[in-house]
């Protein structure tokens, strides 16, 4: 360590525990690490890690009944004093001189995390008021200078706003100059771009690096996104169920990982920056056949006026995996629930080949026509929670569609044990309620319903979305498995680039409604003809950090080029 | 701002108008009217009347014209002169009988209302902070209990123990002395000391409900994560306490005014009647048994209305309180 | 994703479904699981079910006929029931000995310890009579062994005319906690059907059955009751005044039902499981009673159970100002009534305080039950 290289804050062998009714939990065992002045350590690790408890220890604002039982932290200033801040009260009056004023914390969820119901101004200027004792004007000059420094429009109106009126990205700009209200040497920041599009994370995590630079911030950066890592850090530490497992520079961490845990998390990371193996042998589906999918000018605005898909047109090949690619609100949801005339889009039409060469426009079927089309088009949900009912035994979600269509008895149980097979679960937990299966198995039961009745197509929407990375190139490779076994065409939803280009031939990018781009995806990740396109891929976060490019991103001003 | 309260203003005209139908069904519901009523006492103390009589009777307060036609005279007449009928049984202007009462009444469940929250804030504050503790069991329990007490129970357990054990005897609102004197500090006082046990035996269900919510609410709301941030910004305690979640918390409790009001004024007309006080509810009871259908139905619409501008007061505050539905 | 910083949840009414005894436990057994973690509620269960038996079996355990009324005591105060006497069980009352008060001119009743007459347990009823309206009985659970003229069984004392208070307390309990549970009947039915349709159609309809139910609920429900009550004529005949007593206090509970009911439906049927199963080509129908039903169930279960205590207030109150049910049908209202001269009270407090004891522990024990039942009602919350 050179000498240039001053510790700020020491984690020693600190451990956090939650006392429950079955004995102690400990959320963090035995962390220890060190972060420097000026620089920007990330804590990353999967949901249940303990990466935020460890964020919340330091400042002792643990949710109740949490406690810290052991280590110790210690806050170095400038002036060479030192204090051990688990040792502190933490309900006392030095903990809280620390806490806004040396050590400034931004959260995950900026909506939640501000109070509703008090302007954006009183919140920022509070800490002022709590540690220096601002007086009100001089505290409203400071909040707009603030404002104008977290790059917020017209900070003279803002200023009087509340939280529910700006943007999700806005919002973590104002907590950001919440947090910076009393220039602290640390920012501790838990997976504060987690809740925003990739575009607004980029921008997010852009400004934080500014910041940090012009203020000499030491960041403390909790995240579970490995290309966030590998963008913004100095030195990683990755935790796994309350433990530490490796530190080092991000670096050596990325490129010459030592421990196991970090070799597959990464692993996993790396496995999705590129399409699947399984995927590059394949033949592409031969040119000239017929789409099996035909959308042609679809529409739908909702009462509140809202154009949610605007004049879409995309076809779906036979044996192919279409990827529809979008933020928040660009409508890509909608357009695939419109596809199963879940909505009812206004105009356009849903063209639907049969296996006996009919075709069928969906948007106008009638209802005996519609079942039909409903069992060889078929859906995966995002929420594996909110789609499986949880009321019925695992057997009789899948039997569901099987029953409805006629099976019965003998011949309906072993087609039942049959599909769990196929997806992964033992028939033997049939008997089981979705309650008694993880996040991952619970997607695999929705997938089981979903090929039940031997579908042509699937629309997958945000389908790996709510699972942790590592669980999510599994469940895509369960996808192509059965699709190659069963012949199947997909409709793949997705916000996150890297699942689309891992598993679809072709992808649609959306943007406000509209389809401003389709193409083969190789052809579409590396040489992106529409500014939207371009931007939304350089704003990725890639995890190599010897190729740090989201600061270098393209930007793509929807007002300007539209 | 403006705008919603305008809004609201105008949602209330088409509540008041429904009000005043059923008013008019509920005094229309029983068979036969006030002078059979009266014919079949007459009767009974043994005088003959006049078919003569009943006719012009009849005529004079338009009961022999169709319900539609004696609503519309009825409602008119209030709307345009302020003229709600006579009273049958008073034999005077129900105006006359009315407004002292109802003034009484108001006060009486304003008076109330103060009392209610004033109590119920800090103790559901207390309950919630600390949870799980022999204050937030006690307040739980005594909650639950006094909401298992009906109010007229309560008035009745009440005057028993106050002539049982204190040799009290409660009723009124005022001393015999004061009841016709002219307002003054005498009289004020003398109210105060009346005034106390029908606020606390109306106001204690009420209370147990508000308890339990503002309890409620204010757990919900200390999970949440907006008090960690300021918490994370060195605030004190206590300050972040009253400052955050217990500010949102109230939000909640100011909407429930809606029903707390109905049912403030519901304990008021029955405990009245139980301790005799000199507000709507005996007048309602005694005008409802004589079927004098004027009366009875101003008292209800009244009541009523008064019920709707303070829910639409309620309304108001909250939005006055809570920029999410003032600007959204 | 979500970190496990609000681990282990603030409540501490939650159960642990990842356990592994736990995979293949349905709905209800999930429900009487977390139920079951609540004892007041599970005491009060017991207490609802014991007082509901007392009412259903109510000629059998009352010793008198509530309306046999005895002139000489008047105003007899409780007679406590001593269940030993000289070590051995053997359960007796002490008779009452009156004096007259020349001061006061009014009966003085003492306990007179010589005077001890043995009591025991299915003695033979004076006249045959019906239990639950059709079992022929002619054992009443307990009464005098060899009871003589002039002796007195009177466990919770006598009211004005010298009626036994605990016969008609018991008596009571028959009208006033079944009108509790015909009026939720009744309301179960409205509100399930209104509450239905609004949130099943939605739109104008929906829009319309709301403003109508914010009307309701804005009014004050007692000069409401009060106005419905006092236009029934008292000549009507008691069963009819029954029926009728109880479509009134239903009037505003359905409200709340219809509320709940409406809101479930708008939230589930969005959900993604119910439109899983709509793209299995279910009818509407059979979603309705395969994934709507089962779904909330329970949480009407708890609602209903909730609105039992404010029907039977509400009868309570009516009758108590005269103009709900009227003697000779016996409810707890009606007894309340009857205690409403508070120099009467004074001087015999057993008027009020033994109905109003009966009261208050049946809707205590109902509002402590609802509240275990509504904790219990989402097994899966905790669930993420």
């Amino acid at each position: 360590m050179s000498i240039m290289k001053s510790t700020i804050l020491e984690v020693q062998d600190l451990q956090t525990v939650f006392p429950t009714r079955t004995g102690v939990f400990k959320a963090v065992d035995g962390v220890s690490f060190a972060l420097n002045r000026g620089e920007t350590l990330c804590v990353v690790g999967e949901s249940g890690s303990g990466k935020s408890v460890t964020a919340r220890s330091i400042l002792q604002i643990v949710d109740k009944p949490g406690r810290i039982e052991g280590g110790s932290v210690l806050l170095t200033r400038a002036d060479g004093s030192t204090t051990d801040l688990a040792k502190l009260d933490p309900r006392g009056r030095e903990i809280r001189d620390v806490r806004g004023k040396e050590i400034a914390m931004i959260f995950q969820e900026p909506m939640s995390s501000l109070s509703p119901v008090h302007r954006i101004g009183t919140q920022i200027g509070e800490a002022l008021r709590i540690h220096f004792g601002t007086a009100k004007q001089e505290q409203r000059e400071r909040v707009l200078e603030l404002l104008r420094q977290v790059e917020i429009p017209r900070p003279e109106s803002a200023i009087d706003r509340y939280t529910f009126e700006f943007s999700g990205g806005m919002r973590q700009r104002v907590m950001i100059a919440m947090a910076l209200a009393c220039n602290p040497s640390v920012l501790i920041a838990d997976e504060p771009t987690t809740a925003l599009d990739v575009t607004t994370q980029a921008e997010i995590l852009d400004l934080i690096k500014k910041l940090q630079q012009s203020h000499g911030m030491a960041v403390l950066f909790i995240t579970h996104d490995m290309g966030v890592v590998a963008e913004i850090a100095d030195e990683v530490l990755v935790m796994y169920r309350g433990k530490v497992m490796e530190r080092g520079p991000v670096e050596r961490i990325f490129h010459a990982p030592q421990d196991a845990y970090t070799r597959r998390l990464i692993g996993s990371v790396v496995k999705l920056e590129k399409k699947a193996e399984v995927r590059l042998a394949r033949k592409p589906a031969p040119a000239g056949t017929l789409p099996l999918l035909d959308v042609r000018n679809l529409s739908l605005t909702f009462p509140s006026g809202l154009k949610a898909v605007d004049d879409v047109s995309l076809t779906v090949r036979p044996g192919e995996a279409l990827g529809i690619v979008g933020e928040s609100g660009s409508g890509k949801t909608t357009m695939g629930r419109c596809l199963l005339r879940i909505y009812d889009a206004q105009t356009g039409a849903i063209d639907y080949r049969r296996p006996d060469g009919d075709t069928v426009d969906i948007r106008t079927a009638n209802k005996a026509t519609l079942e039909k089309v409903r069992r060889e088009v078929r859906m995966i949900f995002q929420d594996p929670v909110g789609s499986l009912s949880p009321r019925k035994t695992v057997g009789d979600i899948i039997a569901e569609p099987l029953k409805i269509a006629g099976m019965k008895g003998r011949e309906l149980n072993d087609r039942v044990a049959d599909l769990m097979q196929q997806v992964g679960l033992e028939p033997a937990w049939r008997e089981r309620y979705p309650h008694a299966f993880s996040g991952g198995q619970r997607q695999r039961i929705g997938i089981a319903r979903a090929i039940a009745l031997k579908p042509r197509l699937i629309i997958a929407d945000e389908a790996t979305s709510a699972l942790d990375v590592s669980l999510r190139s599994q469940m895509l490779d369960l996808m192509m498995k059965l699709q190659d076994e069963l012949g199947l065409s997909y409709v793949f939803i997705s916000h996150d680039m890297s699942v689309i280009r891992y598993m679809c031939d072709r992808v649609a990018v959306m943007y406000r409604g509209k389809i401003v781009e389709v193409g083969e995806t190789d052809q579409v990740v590396n040489n992106p003809v529409h500014g939207y396109t371009r931007a939304l891929l350089s704003a990725i976060p890639h995890p190599d950090p010897r190729n740090r490019r989201i600061h270098n991103r393209f930007r793509y001003d929807s007002v300007r080029t539209v | 701002m403006i705008r919603f309260i305008a809004k609201r203003l105008v949602f209330a005209i088409p509540t008041l108008f429904a009000v005043s139908i059923i008013a008019f069904i509920i005094i229309q519901l029983p068979p036969g009217d006030y002078l059979t009523t009266l014919m079949a006492d007459w009767a009974s103390q043994g005088g003959a009347v006049e078919a003569g009589t009943v006719a012009a009777m009849r005529d004079r307060y338009g009961l022999d014209q169709p319900i539609y036609v004696q609503y519309f005279k009825w409602i008119t007449g209030i709307l345009m002169r302020g003229d709600f009928g006579i009273s049958f049984d008073f034999g005077k202007p129900v105006t006359e009988l009315i407004w002292n009462r109802l003034g009484f009444s108001l006060l009486l469940s304003v008076l109330t209302l103060c009392f209610v929250w004033a109590i119920a804030i800090p103790i559901g504050i207390l309950s919630a902070v600390r949870q799980y503790s022999i204050s937030d069991y006690t307040a739980t329990f005594l909650a639950f209990f006094f909401l298992a007490v009906p109010d007229f129970l309560m008035a009745l357990s009440a005057m028993y123990i106050m002539s049982a054990w204190f040799g009290q005897s409660v009723g009124g609102l005022f001393s015999p002395d004061y009841v016709d004197a002219p307002w003054g500090f005498g009289k004020l006082f003398d109210f105060a000391q009346h005034v106390w046990l029908p606020v606390v035996v109306i106001g204690l269900g009420s209370l147990a409900a508000l308890v339990r919510i503002m309890r409620a609410n204010l757990l919900d709301e200390l999970s949440k994560p907006y008090v960690t941030t300021a918490r994370a910004k060195g605030m004190s305690e206590l300050e972040l306490l009253l400052r955050y979640p217990v500010r949102l918390a109230l939000n909640p409790l100011i909407s429930t005014l809606g029903w707390i009001l109905p049912a403030v004024i519901s304990g008021e007309i029955i405990v009245s009647v139980v301790m005799s006080l000199p507000t709507t509810g005996p007048l309602l009871l005694r005008s409802l048994l004589a079927q004098d259908m004027y009366l009875a139905g101003s008292l209800i619409l009244l009541i009523s209305v008064l019920t709707i501008i303070g829910t639409l007061i309620s309304d108001i505050l909250l939005a006055i309180t809570d920029p999410r539905i003032r600007l959204q | 994703m979500t970190d496990i910083t609000s681990l282990p949840p603030e409540t501490t009414v939650s159960l642990d479904l990842h356990r592994k005894d736990m995979a293949v436990a349905g709905q209800w057994r999930l429900f009487w699981l977390k139920f079951k973690k609540h004892k007041i509620a599970l005491v009060s269960l017991v207490v609802i079910v014991f007082m509901y038996l007392v009412a259903a079996f109510a000629d059998f355990i009352a010793p008198f006929d509530p309306n046999a009324a005895n002139s000489r005591f008047t105003y007899a105060p409780p007679q406590g029931l001593s269940l030993m006497l000289n070590g051995s069980f053997q359960p007796h009352v002490n008779q009452l000995k009156m004096t007259l008060n020349t001061e006061s001119m009014r009966r003085e009743f003492t306990s007179d310890p010589t005077k001890s007459v043995s009591v025991s347990f299915f003695v033979p009823a004076q006249q045959p009579y019906y239990v639950l309206g059709f079992i022929p009985m002619q054992t009443k659970l307990f009464g005098l062994t060899n009871p003589k003229p002039g002796d007195s069984l009177y466990i919770f004392g006598a009211d004005r005319l010298g009626r036994d208070i605990f016969s008609r307390v018991v008596h009571g309990a028959k009208i006033s906690l079944s009108i509790g549970l015909v009026g939720v009947f009744v309301s179960l039915i409205l509100g399930v059907t209104i509450g239905g349709i609004s949130g099943f159609f939605g739109g104008w309809i929906d829009i319309v059955i709301q403003r109508f139910i914010e009307l309701l609920r804005s009014i004050p429900t007692i000069p409401l009751w009060m106005g419905f009550a006092a236009a029934i004529p008292t000549s009507w005949p008691p069963l009819r005044t029954y029926f009728v007593i109880t479509l009134i206090v239903s009037l505003i509970g359905w409200t709340s039902l219809a509320r709940e009911v409406r809101g479930k439906f708008l939230s589930l049927r969005n959900e993604d499981f119910v439109t899983a199963a709509r793209l299995d080509g279910m009818s509407e129908v059979g979603i309705i009673f395969h994934h709507l039903v089962p779904s909330f169930i329970s949480h009407i279960i708890a609602t209903l159970t909730l609105a039992i205590p404010s029907m039977i207030l509400a009868e309570t109150a009516l009758s108590f100002l005269g103009i709900g049910l009227q003697p000779p049908i016996v409810s707890w209202g009606v007894l309340l009534q009857e205690a409403q001269n508070i120099r009467a009270v004074a001087q015999a407090p057993w008027l009020l305080f033994t109905p109003a004891a009966a009261i208050v522990i049946s809707v205590l024990a109902l509002n402590f039950l609802g509240d275990g039942l509504r904790d219990a009602a989402d097994p899966y919350e905790s669930v993420s």
